[in-house]
């Protein structure tokens, strides 16, 4: 930026995507052009591990652990994987730490980009593709042990609801229904939800059904970190509704986990799901 | 051979310089003002998609007169430049000074270039910072001078009458109600009348630094508008505005570019 006159091509009409413009006036700062030496590369660099989302009537909550690992090092203990991507979503990320954190900021820049140019936000379907062209554009380096695999979740002010999006490392994108679950922990919380998830739980039962989950992570998994009391480190829950997202102060997160951690004192597993299947909406326990 | 006529320095510049003039004051003024919390930006626009005061980042604010499509075209290279610019360092490092500059430059050259038309528009670039103090409002005109401006600036239309409507009347650390009817009331101001603008046709938005978001800048709706005006008496739409002319009629036909509609 020696010349102080703005270059030609930003004066140009055309693409209202900033990735598209990074791509053409600065492709060295998008994370998928890099070229990367032959071999596995995944060992070098931290892992983020455990991301869950569930959706609520009126809403959607995000919320991740709280771990990085290398190998069997935690490399940190208070990272943060989850991010407002903007007003009304969210997006956690699992895998390669430093390409994730990078790729969350294209995502979120991509996004404000699209909105300050073109006067009204995307579309959530929109935006959810947007994010699997990222992540497309990252399969080589995928491919060499540095995948990012995130989830994404918002409200959607048309459809009036809560949605989430899981992705693939090609960049396939699927939207799930009420619940999901990514990275190493993930099929333990998914199980964990799968018996504690019900459509009428309120915003503040659904978060501790997420907590309970990462719990159950964390329990199974050792590259998913637990509630850490000792050092007051919770997960970052992101709760988004109609009004906007915000993200749930420590303090009321902190309450959640200590909830779960009492119960867990009595029983280590964790609430029990009923034997037999019942008629929905009858009680509050386990939520 | 034909032998070219000779045409002085000074004369070109000149006639460079009323061209522009000419293509800002026929629209309408768009007026700036510090209040207690942030920046003001005011216009008569009745279009409500075709903006004149935009986003650009976090705390700066873009706004113009003119020709839609020149600074429509500067708005977006603006976005682009402090997108770029928050992305390859951090959005702290996004200032106002170096987005009026590069404008100041781009403008600059075009202007003093014999090649291209100069751009009929002029700009305020506002940046708010922590106080009142460390606001800071940039007025750039189409030769690519910049001004610091302090309290209110206007410009195009009538930019003198409501200039020295509002230099009579603005105080510093108004609350946001108190500038917004001294702006309005502005814009209504003409040496023979005042008339009373219709809140359908205003555009208004503000860098408001009491917002809790990272991002300052809001547009304010006409509901909102209509509560902090107050009553006002009957309203009345600005009298018809003769049609921008074109300063390239021989070649162009259908597909001139989108240009704002007279506000």
């Amino acid at each position: 930026m020696s010349d102080p006159r703005l270059p030609a091509a930003f004066l140009q009409p055309g693409s209202s995507s900033f990735s598209d413009f990074l791509a053409v006036q600065a492709p060295d700062l998008l994370p998928g052009r890099r070229a990367v030496p032959q071999g596995h590369a995944g060992e070098l660099a931290p892992h983020g591990t455990t991301i869950v989302a569930a959706a609520f009537p009126g809403g959607v909550v995000m919320a991740g652990d709280r771990r990085a690992t290398m190998g069997n090092i935690i490399a940190q203990r208070d990272i943060e994987k989850v991010f407002p991507a903007d007003e009304f979503s969210a997006v956690g990320i699992a895998g390669s730490a430093g390409l994730a954190v990078e790729m969350v900021r294209l995502f979120q820049t991509e996004l404000e980009h699209y909105e300050k140019i073109e006067g009204s936000t995307l579309s959530m379907d929109g935006k959810a593709n947007r994010l699997a062209a990222l992540i497309r554009s990252n399969l080589g380096m995928a491919m060499q042990g540095l995948a990012v695999v995130p989830l994404f979740a918002g409200f959607d002010l048309v459809a009036d609801q809560g949605r989430i999006f899981s992705y693939d490392v090609t960049g396939g994108r699927y939207e799930e229904t009420a619940f999901h679950s990514v990275g190493s922990g993930s099929l333990f919380a998914r199980g964990s939800l799968k018996k504690l998830y019900r459509a009428d739980l309120t915003a503040e039962q659904t978060v501790q059904a997420v907590v309970e989950a990462l719990y159950d992570a964390a329990d199974d998994d050792s590259a998913t970190g637990g509630p850490d009391v000792t050092r007051r480190i919770f997960p970052v829950v992101q709760v988004m509704t109609a009004d906007g997202g915000r993200r749930m102060p420590d303090a009321e997160v902190a309450a959640i986990a200590d909830r779960v951690i009492a119960g867990r004192m009595s029983n280590p597993d964790g609430p029990n799901a009923p034997l037999t299947a019942r008629p929905p909406a009858q009680t509050t326990e386990g939520a | 051979m034909s032998m070219p006529f000779y045409v002085s320095p000074e004369q070109l510049m000149k006639d460079r310089a009323d061209f522009a003039r000419k293509g800002i004051a026929r629209g309408r003024s768009v007026v700036a003002v510090q209040y207690a919390d942030g920046i003001l930006f005011v216009s008569e626009n009745p279009s409500q998609a075709l903006h004149k005061v935009s986003e650009i980042y976090d705390r700066i604010a873009f706004a113009a007169v003119g020709r839609y499509n020149e600074f429509e075209n500067l708005r977006i290279a603006g976005v682009r430049l402090a997108d770029m610019r928050g992305y390859a360092y951090d959005r702290r490092d996004v200032t106002g000074r170096a987005l009026a500059n590069a404008y100041a430059q781009t403008l600059g050259t075009i202007f003093s270039s014999g090649g291209e038309k100069p751009y009929e528009v002029e700009l305020f670039v506002a940046e708010i910072g922590d106080s009142a103090a460390d606001d800071q409002l940039y007025r750039l005109t189409y030769d690519g001078q910049v001004a610091d401006e302090h309290g209110f600036a206007v410009m195009g239309g009538a930019a003198d009458t409501v200039a020295s409507y509002l230099k009579e009347r603005y105080a510093e650390g108004a609350s946001l109600a108190d500038a917004i009817r001294l702006a309005v009331g502005s814009l209504g101001h003409t040496a023979s009348e005042d008339r009373v603008v219709p809140i359908d046709d205003l555009e208004v938005a503000i860098l408001d630094r009491t917002r809790a978001q990272p991002r300052k800048f809001a547009r304010l709706r006409p509901a909102r508008l209509e509560e902090l005006l107050g009553e006002r008496g009957p309203a009345e739409h600005a009298p018809a505005e003769q049609p921008p002319e074109d300063p390239a009629a021989d070649d162009t036909g259908d597909d001139e570019p989108p240009v704002a509609p007279p506000g």
